[in-house]
């Protein structure tokens, strides 16, 4: 080995503690980055409003097949997007939390009667119900978060719901699991009405 | 509480290099429309794939440098928005585009942040070659690794799933847009 090389090698464990000390002092200057994402993917699973619906989704989506199966998904994030930015410029809806408990009540009694119109006024229902979403829960960001970060948590956070309905709704094949989904769908709907209780009292 | 002209940039201890490599790691507001662009070219082909993998960095490269010595007026974070709100729905729609088109997004991208970029820098006193090296090459790695896997999709649920990617992007933009409107 080239004696010259182990110079290097010495002084290594000697400047260990500059590194060390250089990564505390200049580590990264921006804030809020891992309570930004952290809070928006814990978002969406931390009200039971927001769980249904967007589990329903995917439900309903597997219920009707492709290409709702992916179509309904793609939709409700970007609609429900837009409604977030209607919120953070300060556009108000009126009846946020009826809308919310009526896209429960909507979506879960669309699995229940196994609904299936067309796939472009299924893609505008879902929609509709997106922006009720988006306006209430996208721009509860905590104090000190990163925005842009909780949002991409937050549509993370929504697609993965989207998806775990969609997994479950995979036993539409079977005869006792599309009674299941019925079920399921039944269940969406009554907790819907109970969120619309709760909103009008 | 570090002034808000160093929001954007890294400092990794390891120089104006590494500094720049970094950066577009930990910033989602350029990563993003960087990733949209990969997964729609690589839709599109290899053809596209290549047209914005040399495209994209030395646009970016040229807005850095632009950006650092022109300070052009700072109405980036709205813009940018709207072309990663368009990058992302146009993965989402997984509709053809001509091979130009696809270049001057690209190109109006690298342009648009890179000049962002640049100013950042310009206000930080931070060094412009290595810093605008250092995100044109990371850009370039984002574009290449991200362009060959969409290339490379050959199953119909796998390229389902770039869409969705594509919709969440899309998504996450339109939040980014309503962040921008907010402050201003």
């Amino acid at each position: 080995m080239d004696p010259g090389m182990k110079a290097p090698r010495r002084a290594w464990p000697a400047s260990l503690p500059l590194f060390l000390w250089s990564a505390a002092a200049l580590a990264h200057t921006r804030g809020g980055e891992g309570a930004g994402f952290v809070a928006g993917l814990a978002h969406p699973i931390s009200g039971l409003d927001h769980v249904l619906a967007m589990i329903a989704v995917g439900l309903w989506g597997a219920q009707l097949g492709p290409p709702a199966v992916w179509l309904l998904p793609v939709t409700f994030p970007m609609v429900m997007a837009f409604g977030g930015t209607l919120g953070l410029v300060g556009v108000k809806i009126p009846g946020i939390e009826v809308g919310i408990a009526l896209s429960a009540i909507g979506l879960g009694a669309a699995v229940l009667f196994e609904a299936r119109p067309k796939l472009g006024i299924a893609a505008v229902l879902v929609g509709f119900f997106a922006i009720f979403h988006g306006h209430a829960h996208g721009t509860e960001l905590p104090a000190g978060a990163n925005g842009l970060l909780y949002s991409i948590g937050f549509v993370i956070a929504t697609g993965l719901l989207h998806a775990t309905g969609i997994g479950i709704g995979l036993v539409h094949r079977w005869p006792a699991g599309r009674t299941a989904l019925r079920c399921a769908g039944a269940a969406v709907a009554l907790a819907g009405m109970a969120f619309l209780w709760k909103a009008l009292t | 509480m570090l002034p808000p002209f160093l929001l954007h940039l890294m400092n990794t201890g390891l120089g104006p290099f590494y500094d720049g490599l970094a950066h577009l790691f930990v910033t989602p507001e350029d990563l993003l429309p960087v990733l949209a662009l990969s997964l729609y070219s690589g839709l599109r082909g290899p053809r596209f794939g290549r047209a914005a993998l040399f495209a994209l960095p030395a646009a970016w490269l040229l807005g850095t440098i632009a950006g650092r010595l022109f300070h052009p007026h700072p109405a980036w974070p709205i813009l940018s928005a709207v072309l990663t709100i368009l990058l992302g729905a146009l993965v989402a729609a997984d509709r053809p585009l001509p091979l130009p088109a696809v270049a001057s997004l690209a190109a109006a991208l690298g342009l648009w942040n890179g000049a962002w970029n640049g100013i950042e820098l310009a206000r930080a006193r931070a060094g412009l070659f290595g810093n605008a090296v250092g995100i044109a090459c990371a850009a370039f790695a984002v574009v290449a690794i991200f362009a060959a896997l969409a290339a490379s999709v050959r199953a119909q649920g796998a390229r389902i799933a770039v869409r969705v990617a594509g919709s969440w992007i899309a998504a996450a933009a339109l939040f980014m847009l309503g962040w921008s409107l907010r402050r201003g």
